[in-house]
């Protein structure tokens, strides 16, 4: 298969940086924080509702538009440029792609339906440490008559304080599970935490909270090859963002030593400066063909996804980092300033680059899959 | 429509597959260790073995040497989508390429661009037959990144150019029959519009060559001089003054070859050498965990730069494409290069730096991390790359 997009998908991306440059630049982000610190804007939420993005990974035997993972990823890759806020990872490319890959299928036919319309709200409760990691949890549930308690807790919960459905990661006796969790249930406390980019994650406790056997996303699917086919989804969908994060602090950047002077002259025309750019653009390539990549390798269901989405998410964590600190320093003083914008791309790629993995983690990983 | 392509592309993909099984003799299947375990042609041509005689004469006939040029100038006529069938099928067997030529890489694409028809058709079924062995004469000692200010001189004398000069970073011109050259013919004009693209025959009175050692011990370049050498006035290719046109194309297609685009040998991943040679802990990793770090990092870079030349490859197709992105190639390539040598370097340890007295046979791995250090120079410094990027893609003003 072409390493390229379609023209369908070309579409959706284009009409995604539309939308966004029209009704989420990084403007109303900046609102959203400075209005004691708004999780997302309703509005905007209602209007990605309206073109679909909800349904965009849900299969058609549940009315939803099955357009694909590449797909999914020119929104998120959009969403990235402008900073916009929503809850399209949590519970579109964490919670619908959950859904999806479950085989409990009369929870799909009761749960699809509210996420498309956005009447329900889904997020992921994965994270226990400081580090994501997808081996050892601590967080356990009991079979007792024809429920589930659950016991333990989580960190780093993407718009944790906003989803009413959590989708908890457990340990079953030896294995792994995930059920679907109503966030009102008695033995939940959730402590809201702002984070560096501004948005809305949770810490959760879950202390004897009772979940109906009915609630369990896998029933003979195994949970190992569950969570693994999920972070698959997951690492490449943030890496989505992650380019988009990278293209636009670039492209701020670039245009800045277009038109920045000292010493009466462009700073652009400086050659030490062009070099650093040229290793930024270079580096982004290479981002742009693995986030593909990656996405493709899901759609295609490409043994190798797993491989491409770790390879993505390093890649893009390291290149995010640099990009974003980059930038920074190529703006010289205004890039160190509340007013400028190039701060919130490295405040939020920080955060990207936690989630899910950091760069060590995943170049671990590449390493461990290779066998050294 | 597109179901007729798909299935004759799929018998030209088991057709092949089967004349490559048959026709491509077992040692040619071996991984190439030296250049000159290829063979490649020229007035003295000798073949190595049996076998490379063999495998040259049958892929000749079979038209494959150059299977992507026109026949009538001895190429194969394979569609691109053919070619690259071909390609990948000769990869998966491993097969060497028939012929090794900067012919074929470097002077063909130029002369199918910009030659004559009658010097197309006079040079290159011979470039096919691998009866000229081509140099390339572009550097000299004072032009080497500023090419454009070379000094090598054709003067019109009436009715042959008569050339003066030197050229440096010639490869393998003491080996070579023909050399295609870059000469100022218009000492007046600008610098970039008084150069013109002459072919040269190297065995003419007034040319000499030198060897250049360099720090692997090798010599596979050479200065070349010209002292009032006789060129007739047909070899000139393409319009008087314009070679500066053609010497872009050149550098161009050159930077992706350096870059390793359209490359069939089949690289060894470095964690396969690391896992012999290393220690491993319980767990079966590696236990030097920076070198650990290290080598998955340049794993990461490698495997996703592939990815990058097939995008960019399959983007082209489609009809976007900036030429500035070979400089990109170039550069990001040969740095992947040179960051491989160093890990294999610091895999082997105390070994890796065994040098032997013999050039030829001993300290390998040593002297091809020498040869290394020249991939970000030759072809065009790494700096050269990173202005042009800066220049024609990112738009940054110049002084």
């Amino acid at each position: 298969m072409a390493l390229i997009i379609t023209e369908e998908q070309k579409m959706l991306k284009d009409s995604a940086t539309e939308l966004l440059s029209a009704k989420a630049p990084i403007s109303q982000m900046r609102e959203l924080r400075d209005s004691q610190y708004t999780p997302f804007d309703k509005e905007l939420w209602e209007e990605m509702i309206a073109m679909g993005w909800t349904a965009l990974t849900v299969p058609e035997r549940y009315n939803g538009l099955d357009f694909g993972f590449v797909g999914l990823g020119q929104i998120l890759e959009e969403t990235g440029r402008n900073l916009s806020k929503s809850p399209l990872i949590s519970s579109i490319l964490l919670g619908a792609s959950a859904l999806r890959l479950s085989d409990n299928e009369a929870l799909k036919v009761k749960l699809f339906p509210g996420i498309m319309e956005g009447t329900s709200q889904l997020t992921l409760a994965i994270q226990e440490g400081k580090h994501h990691q997808t081996s050892v949890f601590n967080t356990q549930a009991i079979l007792k008559g024809d429920k589930y308690v659950i016991n333990g807790s989580k960190t780093m919960v993407i718009d944790g304080t906003t989803a009413n459905l959590l989708i908890v990661v457990c340990l079953v006796d030896e294995n792994y599970s995930l059920f679907i969790v109503d966030a009102k249930s008695s033995g939940i406390i959730v402590s809201k935490k702002i984070l560096m980019d501004s948005g809305s994650y949770a810490d959760i406790i879950f202390k004897n909270v009772e979940v109906s056997v009915e609630n369990q996303l896998n029933i003979k699917f195994e949970g190992r090859l569950f969570l693994d086919q999920l972070m698959t989804i997951s690492y490449s969908g943030i890496s989505a963002e992650l380019l988009g994060i990278c293209k636009q602090a670039f492209d701020i950047t670039i245009q800045y030593l277009k038109e920045r002077q000292q010493f009466g002259v462009i700073i652009g025309t400086y050659q030490a400066l062009q070099h650093r750019a040229v290793i930024l653009f270079s580096e982004i390539e290479l981002c742009k063909s693995i986030v593909l990549k990656a996405l493709q390798a899901i759609d295609e269901n490409d043994t190798s996804a797993l491989k491409y989405a770790h390879l993505a998410k390093a890649k893009l964590c390291k290149t995010a980092k640099l990009v974003t600190n980059e930038a920074i320093q190529l703006h010289g003083g205004i890039g160190v300033t509340d007013d400028a914008d190039i701060g919130f791309y490295l405040k939020r790629a920080r955060v990207a680059q936690q989630l899910f993995g950091d760069y060590n983690y995943h170049l671990d990983q590449l390493a461990k899959i290779k066998g050294y | 429509m597109e179901t007729k392509i798909s299935v004759s592309l799929s018998d030209f993909r088991t057709e092949t597959r089967a004349w490559l099984e048959t026709n491509c003799p077992e040692s040619m299947r071996q991984p190439v260790k030296d250049p000159f375990d290829l063979f490649w042609g020229g007035r003295n041509a000798k073949f190595n073995s049996e076998d490379q005689r063999l495998w040259f004469e049958r892929m000749l006939e079979k038209k494959w040497v150059v299977p992507y040029w026109e026949t009538k100038y001895g190429g194969g006529g394979l569609t691109s989508d053919e070619n690259n069938i071909l390609t990948q099928e000769m990869t998966r067997l491993g097969c060497r390429k028939p012929l090794y030529s900067f012919g074929i890489s470097m002077l063909g694409p130029a002369l199918l661009n910009f030659a004559s028809e009658d010097q197309k058709l006079h040079y290159l079924p011979q470039i096919v037959e691998g009866k000229i062995w081509w140099c390339q004469g572009y550097s000299e000692p004072n032009a080497g990144s500023d090419l454009a200010s070379l000094q090598t001189k054709a003067v019109d004398m009436g009715d042959h150019y008569e050339i003066t000069g030197s050229k440096v970073w010639t490869s393998y011109a003491d080996k070579s029959d023909w050399i295609f050259c870059l000469v100022r013919t218009d000492f007046k004009a600008t610098k970039h519009n008084g150069i013109s693209f002459i072919l040269i025959d190297m065995a003419s009175k007034g040319v000499t060559t030198r060897p250049i050692k360099l720090i692997s011990g090798k010599s596979p370049f050479c200065e070349t001089f010209f002292d009032s050498v006789k060129v007739p006035k047909e070899n000139l290719i393409g319009n008087l003054n314009e070679g500066w046109t053609i010497a872009k194309y050149l550098l161009t297609h050159e930077r992706q070859m350096i870059g390793g685009i359209g490359e069939t040998d089949v690289k060894k991943e470095v964690h396969t050498t690391a896992l012999e040679k290393l220690s491993l802990n319980s767990s079966g990793a590696i236990s030097d965990g920076v070198l650990r770090n290290q080598i998955s990092d340049f794993e990461m870079d490698e495997e996703i730069f592939d990815l990058t030349i097939q995008r960019v490859t399959d983007e082209a197709k489609t009809g976007n494409n900036s030429g500035a992105l070979s400089s990109f190639f170039k550069f990001y390539g040969t740095e992947l290069n040179i960051a491989r040598h160093e890990l294999l370097m610091a895999i082997g340890g105390s070994e890796a730096l065994f040098w032997g007295e013999n050039e030829k046979k001993d300290g390998d791995l040593a002297r091809k991390f020498c040869r290394s250090k020249g991939n970000s120079i030759e072809g065009g410094t790494s700096e050269i790359q990173l202005n042009i990027i800066s220049k024609l893609i990112l738009g940054l003003p110049t002084k």
